[in-house]
């Protein structure tokens, strides 16, 4: 199949130090911390306070909303404390529920019957009620995804798996793929979809083999991407499977698509066939700075510090990241737990993060070269400096994809994607008023 | 474990702007040996001793003026002041090089808030003033003194040099003066400013510098490609009052201008439609002060000039931003 090659882009080394190695399942932790707002959107009410017996699967948020998902316990327990702690993504104080364990699973589960008895509207439902979000990374609620307001006609099962040294999704692919496939039928079927494709970069060949095995039996079209950073930015996968362009500011419905992650797809399977709400997720605990690079299936809030002691820390000062090191957010606390967004928890010891300090922008154009939005990063920064926020704005910055590889490639060592961010949040602001 | 913070991305190519001058000294380094085998000691103490003196403005500037107390040098100021060496003739006075450098430094570079701030090529801005300044210095070409190291530069006889010859007494004469010429211009046996004889050796380190993709092929084949077609023109039009297309863009340091000057990412474009206008924009003005204008060749003047467009071009050159399509499919 023809495969359409975006413009720019980046090739930092993929470094799959976990691609070998087999899920495993990661024992129980005492603890227990999750974050209100695991979702973009509202986040949800709460409906527990502390001293509140919990048990696995059940609800202790409702959602807020439309664009709002339900969370619910990892693991049967008591919540033992209500907290503020500074969300990692924001870097606002954000209300932390703690459940303490207290024994084995007594499961709280949705109703049940075989996936494809499902209608749409019930796909939709389920996919709901069980607190699904993009587990790319995004979070953002998979049923909103699920009731375009425009026609569809093709799914993209998301599995080009882009960022560096990340491989759960390589392995779900390697080790799930029917589940996956099963995940993408009901998605096809909620939207009315009548194509489904995989795209997968080309790096990982045993995903590709084993998604195209389990495929075949779904008419799901396994589609080899060049492997070229950022490949899986959600409006460059579908660039390169249908050479259609999300228009700007828009989404995935304005061309007839709708994207998923694969664990995504997972989720909804499982969700719709056990009736198991979104408690866990599968993540890679990876870096130079862990022993055993690992890909595991861990609780939704068990705490960084357990995962890092299963994966075992080898150096003495790291940067802890939530995510790969393109996009991932550098911990300041191990205490807090890992959310429906964490794709993969990566150590790089000091050595390999460690930057000189910001120097003039000699306008090498390479960002230029690099930026797969064709924006042109140099002087969005220019501007930034002189606070040209207006002027920011109609250089597109909104269209900017956060994927780092305009400061991945800086001889300047400029931190564009960190002003870029700020920048936006300035603009959205502005907006509101 | 001590945590480390920064943000997004935590991983980095290995590449700085110390990097990127350094290999534009490498790429310039033929050249220099050339040079210094044509015309000897005096040649190498031009090129050691202007960029050391470069790169001494330059850190002054910065700790005692600018008050930056962590400034390390980047190497840009030693890449200004070889490029100067190689725009000018071998047997210049000793002063009147350091005055050169001084106002590509200072005038050219650091009043403008230094390196990435600069309008204007820097080396291409001292070079101007020297033109201006010291007219006859500038245009006293030492014949070429082929491996004597130990005699001085400026005690070698002078020379006429192709196209000043050209422009003086005609085509007919330089033709004679200088026998075989294209082919000795390609491998630099000419007589000529310090480092701009050799097209071949400044190719090559125009090559190294593309593999290693500090630089984007399309200035150069712009500027040397639009250099050709017009000279062509005029040659057609009359072969006996002027040079035919390929010696045109092996003299009057177009190949340095072009591959090196030209390419200077601070004062060019940034989107490759951007860079090819540049590009051909000079060699336009290039041929038409070659052939009309008063002086015998025009690549100083060309660059500077498009120099001062970059800001309109880089406005009127941006491109499509992804998802901006009018029609899909």
């Amino acid at each position: 199949m023809l495969v359409w090659r975006f413009k720019g882009g980046v090739h930092p080394p993929t470094k799959k130090l976990a691609k070998d190695s087999s899920i495993e399942n990661l024992k129980a932790s005492k603890r227990y911390s999750l974050f209100v707002a695991q979702n973009s959107g509202n986040p949800p009410k709460l409906l527990v306070q502390a001293g509140s017996e919990v048990k696995t699967g059940q609800k202790i948020a409702e959602a807020d909303g439309f664009v709002s998902v339900p969370l619910h316990s990892p693991v049967t327990g008591k919540v033992v404390e209500i907290k503020k702690e500074k969300h990692p993504v924001t870097g606002r104080p954000a209300d932390v529920v703690v459940i303490e364990r207290t024994g084995e699973d007594e499961w709280v589960k949705l109703s049940a019957k075989p996936y494809t008895e499902y209608t749409p509207d019930e796909i939709k439902k389920r996919v709901a009620e069980a607190g699904i979000v993009g587990l790319g990374g995004a979070t953002f609620p998979t049923h909103v995804k699920l009731s375009p307001s425009k026609k569809v006609d093709t799914v993209i099962l998301n599995g080009a798996e882009c960022e560096p040294y990340l491989t759960i999704d390589q392995r779900m692919m390697v080790e799930h793929p029917d589940e996956i496939c099963k995940g993408g039928v009901a998605i096809a079927k909620a939207v009315g979809a009548a194509k489904i494709f995989v795209g997968i970069e080309e790096n990982k060949p045993d995903a590709i083999e084993s998604m195209k095995k389990a495929g075949s039996a779904f008419g799901i079209e396994v589609v080899a991407l060049p492997t070229k950073y950022p490949q899986g930015s959600e409006k460059h996968l579908i660039y390169a499977i249908t050479k259609k362009q999300v228009p700007s500011g828009g989404l995935p419905m304005d061309v007839g698509v709708v994207v998923d992650n694969v664990s995504t797809a997972r989720a909804i399977y499982r969700a719709l066939e056990f009736g198991e709400p979104l408690i866990e997720r599968g993540l890679t605990l990876t870096g130079e700075g862990v022993k055993n690079q690992k890909n595991v299936i861990a609780r939704i809030g068990t705490p960084v510090s357990d995962l890092l002691d299963y994966a075992e820390v080898s150096v003495e000062s790291a940067r802890v990241i939530l995510g790969g090191p393109m996009t991932g957010i550098a911990l300041e606390s191990l205490e807090i737990g890992i959310s429906k967004g964490t794709s993969g928890i990566t150590v790089l010891p000091e050595g390999i993060v460690k930057k000189p300090a910001e120097t003039n922008c000699i306008r090498c154009y390479r960002c230029v070269e690099a930026c797969p939005t064709n924006l042109e990063p140099y002087l969005l920064y220019k501007m930034f400096k002189k606070k040209m926020f207006n002027e920011m704005k109609e250089e597109h910055l909104m269209d900017c994809i956060e994927c780092g590889s305009c400061a991945y490639v800086c001889p300047a060592n400029i931190d564009h994607v960190k002003a870029f961010k700020t920048a936006k949040l300035v603009v959205r602001t502005l907006g509101r008023r | 474990m001590k945590l480390l913070t920064g943000p997004a991305p935590h991983i980095h190519e290995n590449i700085s702007t110390r990097r990127i001058m350094l290999d534009v000294l490498i790429a310039l380094t033929p050249s220099a040996i050339l040079a210094v085998l044509m015309w000897g000691w005096y040649m190498l103490l031009l090129e050691i001793g202007s960029m050391a003196f470069a790169e001494f403005l330059e850190f002054f500037v910065m700790r005692v003026f600018r008050k930056k107390k962590d400034f390390v040098p980047d190497l840009s100021a030693s890449v200004t002041a070889l490029l100067l060496v190689f725009n000018v003739p071998a047997g210049i006075s000793w002063w009147t090089m350091a005055s050169g450098i001084l106002v590509a430094i200072i005038i050219g570079k650091e009043i403008f808030g230094g390196i990435g701030n600069n309008p204007f090529n820097p080396a291409l801005v001292g070079r101007l003033f020297m033109y201006i300044s010291f007219p006859v210095a500038m245009i006293t070409w030492p014949q070429v003194n082929w491996l004597h190291f130990w005699t001085p530069a400026y005690d070698v006889a002078t020379t006429a040099t192709p196209l000043g010859e050209a422009k003086l007494h005609g085509v007919a004469a330089a033709t004679q003066l200088f026998h075989g010429l294209t082919w000795n211009s390609f491998l630099g046996l000419i007589p000529g400013s310090a480092g701009e004889t050799s097209a071949l050796l400044l190719i090559i380190g125009f090559l190294y510098l593309w593999w290693r993709k500090i630089v984007s092929y399309e200035i150069p084949v712009a500027y040397i490609g639009t250099t050709f077609v017009l000279s062509a023109l005029f040659w057609f039009a009359n072969p006996s009052a002027y040079y035919d297309p390929l010696t045109s863009i092996m003299v009057g340091g177009l190949m340095l201008g072009a591959l090196f000057m030209a390419t200077d990412p601070v004062t060019s474009p940034v989107t490759p439609l951007g860079k090819w206008i540049f590009g051909i924009g000079a060699g336009v003005i290039t041929v038409l002060i070659r052939y009309i204008g008063a002086y015998p060749e025009g690549v100083n003047f060309a660059i500077i000039l498009m120099n001062a467009l970059v800001p309109f071009i880089n406005q009127f050159t941006k491109r499509r931003v992804f998802g901006t399509v009018k029609e899909n499919g």
